[in-house]
């Protein structure tokens, strides 16, 4: 088999994925299969499929709508119905779509929600997300799981028997009550086991990366990579296969010695190594991962990749512990981590990945990551010592996303890198 | 007893001392009292006090504190407060407070904890995740033991381990402070023009950061002073205020809303204060989770409580209806997020309802509202001519 094909073998099977479920979603009527709309930080994929349920993931809506070029629309819709200029654009986003119809990404409508399972998980506004879609879908069940936040830094029995109660006496009552399917705690351990097996397949993928060049980006090419294992797909046989595949084809590439592949080909130099915090602007995703590779900066870690769960510093799904697993899952999500927990996990990221330089997207709707990220980045640059970079965009609102001032501030923050390195080396030689 | 306008000018002081003085005197005249910080919207201050200690409010610098290094620390789409809330801790007006609790009420709030940690500011930094599960034995349980942590802390610091009695002496006197708040704002539903929104707010904003005792003794008497028939009444209509649960709108601005034709009959610029709706029961065994109840089963609605099975729009129509309003006016500080995600839930709800409401933004140091106030008068005097039309404005 070439390189080639070995490449596009794991973008197939993603692909074919995601239309497979989109299809399982436009049949979901005649199937009688229950849908349950829900988040991706603090997903219980395993616990939904555990049900028979089909997930919808109202982000992963927004996104597609905005690399799509629909979400401009979509946001407007939803402003002309009192919604803020000023908020989260993922919210107004889908309620846009659903106003105009809810055609998904794949050009399927998409069916109205049985359960809002409200993972309420690292992020205030998901909380507002669905009191909105509530009122918009008044048959759906709304499930609310409160994840505590992990304030001090670690998951005390406390909040982890306070999410398991929930579990029991809330959520799987309710699951039982819309689905008429009885919990089932064999099936769920089978899919725990699963979903570790992803875990561990995803953290080799993501510490390739510490390969001089590195095999891949862990940012701009990181947020596909993610995709399975974040959208229902965590916790199946399906996602493995993908992992495994997707590995032997980096593996391939790190014997090769290849540097990422980009949408324009390979990327030849690997000059700059990076590690970016803050979700990638979706309208202009392209042109954006364009001015990096343009300059041969690949990104080596990113917070955005960790959303969905953190892996990399060891915590898995156990199956010895189903529910108490779900809990631990969901409270270490990386918006759930504070900002002390933040700040260490991205300067091992910088230190493990060899990276020159630490780069803030901030986001103007996005509180969750965007609140404390100057300080963050402040104490990084002293701890470390790593030149710092900031630029400014949005999730899914073209407007905010302005071409010039971040190509402009990225090259000066590329020059400064160059500096250094010429220093660095004048000073080893 | 004191006259109307010193207790006014009183509380005026207290409300916006920036030092916090009165807090400062309290802690140094008895050795082992602490004081508490708290940030907005609501915390239970009778478990400090039954601890020996003080919860003080902490609301922002408004448009008295001079932003310098606060801007280094969020974007410009964040909200104001969070940097002015910084900048008074980096300026040391808060240097004798020992301790710093964050109520999760939004993301910004929540990650500012994070960085009073990281900065190691205070004795010790809470985030108070406060359930949004309602049932006692799940949601109830783990909100004692939040309530719990921070008592923790507290002993760490005056070693005092509190009793029943202790904090049901302070469930006793919080009480009575929430029933004269609540009196006060019942005298205004039908009187509004014996004591103007401002001199309330002044009155209840100095109570988050005196002494309870000392704030009950001052509504004693405002309550006496206002069942006389002071003041003259005006021509304006009633309007009640929602959204303004966290950073303040500065004075002027809650000033202007009354001259410019209305009467505000009730708002949530103090929610925390007036958040338990009703007595807590103060002779419990288990006085922890009689205040856990108490939020759990009689709080106001607020933007930063989940609740669906308590629809806020329907709640916040029946303050209208109770209060005898004609209008809504959502005040959101800018880039509030809780605030601003809730104003089409609100707003589609009122245009069905045919309950008139105006919108606008604001920003805690902006004291220029020259708009804002042409617009409430629009507003005002719109109902006033057309009482039939249902009237709905942003701006
Ligand atoms: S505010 Fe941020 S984390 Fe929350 S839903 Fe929006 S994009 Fe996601
Ligand atoms: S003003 Fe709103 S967004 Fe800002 S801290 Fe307060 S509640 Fe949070």
């Amino acid at each position: 088999m070439t390189q080639e094909a070995q490449k596009e073998r794991s973008m197939i099977l993603q692909k074919e994925m995601i239309d497979g479920l989109f299809n399982d979603l436009a049949k979901a009527k005649e199937t009688g299969k229950k849908v349950c709309y829900t988040f991706i930080p603090g997903n219980l994929s395993e616990l939904i499929r555990t049900f028979d349920m089909l997930p919808v993931y109202p982000e992963i809506n927004a996104l597609q709508s905005a690399m799509r070029k629909k979400s401009a629309a979509y946001i407007k819709e939803a402003e002309r119905n009192a919604h803020s200029e000023d908020v989260c654009t993922y919210v107004k986003c889908d309620v846009g779509m659903m106003m105009k119809g809810n055609i998904g990404p794949t050009g399927l409508k998409i069916p109205e929600p049985d359960i809002l399972l409200l993972s309420y998980t690292g992020c205030f506004t998901f909380l507002k997300w669905f009191e909105t879609l509530k009122r918009e879908y008044p048959n759906a069940k709304v499930i609310m799981v409160h994840t505590p936040y992990q304030e001090n830094g670690v998951m005390t029995p406390e909040m982890t028997e306070y999410m398991v109660k929930q579990f029991k006496e809330e959520v799987i009552p309710q699951m039982e009550a819309v689905t008429g399917i009885k919990y089932d705690e064999e099936k769920l351990k089978r899919h725990l086991v699963l979903a570790k097996e992803a875990q561990d397949w995803i953290t080799k993928i993501f510490d390739t990366t510490k390969h001089r060049p590195s095999p891949i980006d862990a940012y701009f090419a990181g947020v596909y990579y993610i995709g399975p294992i974040n959208i229902g797909f965590r916790g199946t046989q399906e996602a493995v296969d993908y992992y495994k595949e997707l590995y032997s084809e980096i593996q391939e590439r790190i014997r090769l010695g290849l540097g990422p592949i980009t949408p324009e080909g390979e990327m030849k130099e690997e000059k700059y190594r990076l590690v970016v915090e803050g979700p990638p602007n979706w309208t202009s995703f392209r042109e954006f991962w364009k001015i990096f590779y343009d300059m041969g900066a690949v990104i080596v870690a990113s917070s955005y990749t960790k959303v969905g769960g953190v892996y990399d510093m060891g915590w898995r799904h156990d199956s010895t512990r189903p529910l108490e697993s779900l809990a631990e899952y969901c409270m270490n999500c990386y918006t759930n981590l504070n900002i002390p927990q933040r700040i260490d996990l991205l300067s091992k990221c910088i230190t493990e990945y060899q990276a020159d330089g630490y780069i803030t997207n901030s986001i103007k709707s996005c509180n969750s990551f965007s609140a404390g990220q100057l300080p963050m980045m402040r104490e990084i640059e002293d701890r470390l010592e790593v030149p710092v970079g900031f630029i400014e965009s949005d999730l899914v609102d073209p407007r905010y996303f302005s071409y010039s001032n971040i190509k402009n501030r990225l090259e000066s923050y590329f020059q400064m890198l160059e500096q250094r390195k010429v220093i660095h080396e004048s000073e080893e030689v | 007893m004191k006259t109307l306008k010193e207790i006014i000018d009183i509380c005026k002081f207290q409300a916006f001392d920036l030092n916090f003085t009165r807090a400062k005197e309290w802690k140094l005249e008895k050795d082992g009292r602490v004081l508490v910080g708290y940030m907005p919207i609501y915390f239970p201050r009778e478990i400090i006090h039954a601890a020996g200690g003080m919860a003080v409010g902490i609301f922002g610098g408004g448009d008295r504190k001079q932003i310098i290094k606060g801007d280094a620390y969020y974007q410009s789409y964040i909200c104001h407060i969070p940097r002015s809330i910084i900048e008074l801790a980096l300026d040391k007006h808060m240097a004798h407070f020992d301790g710093f609790i964050f109520p999760s009420i939004c993301d910004v709030i929540r990650n500012l904890s994070g960085i009073f940690k990281q900065q190691k500011i205070g004795k010790f930094v809470k985030y108070m995740d406060f359930p949004q599960n309602f049932l006692p034995e799940i949601g109830g349980v783990f909100y004692q033991q939040e309530m719990q942590h921070v008592l923790k802390y507290i002993k760490e610091i005056n070693g005092i381990d509190v009793t029943i009695d202790a904090l049901n002496h302070a469930i006793d006197l919080y009480n009575k402070n929430r029933k004269m708040i609540s009196y006060i704002y019942n005298i205004r539903q039908d009187f509004p023009w014996r004591l103007s929104i401002e001199d309330v707010y002044y009155i209840v904003r100095a109570g988050t950061v005196m002494p309870v005792e000392e704030h009950n003794e001052l509504l004693e008497q405002v309550c006496e002073h206002i069942k006389e028939n002071i003041g003259v009444p005006q021509d304006k209509i009633k309007v009640v205020i929602s959204g303004a649960f966290c950073e303040q709108p500065a004075i002027g601005l809650i000033k202007a809303i009354e001259e410019a034709g209305c009467y505000v009959v009730d708002d949530d610029y103090m929610l925390g204060s007036r958040m338990i709706l009703g007595d807590i029961d103060a002779s419990s065994n288990n006085p922890l989770e009689a205040i856990s109840n108490s939020y759990i089963k009689q709080s106001q609605y607020s933007s930063s409580i989940y609740d669906v099975n308590n629809p806020k729009e329907y709640r916040l129509a029946k303050i209208v209806e109770s209060r005898g309003a004609t209008g809504v006016i959502f005040a959101a500080a800018s880039f509030c997020d809780p605030s601003l995600l809730d104003a089409p839930i609100f707003q589609n709800a009122f245009n069905k309802m045919g309950i008139r409401y105006i919108s606008f933004q604001y920003s805690e140091n902006i004291n220029q509202y020259k708009v804002i106030k042409e617009q409430v008068g629009a507003f005002s005097d719109s109902i006033k001519l057309w009482e039939d039309e249902p009237v709905t404005a942003v701006i």
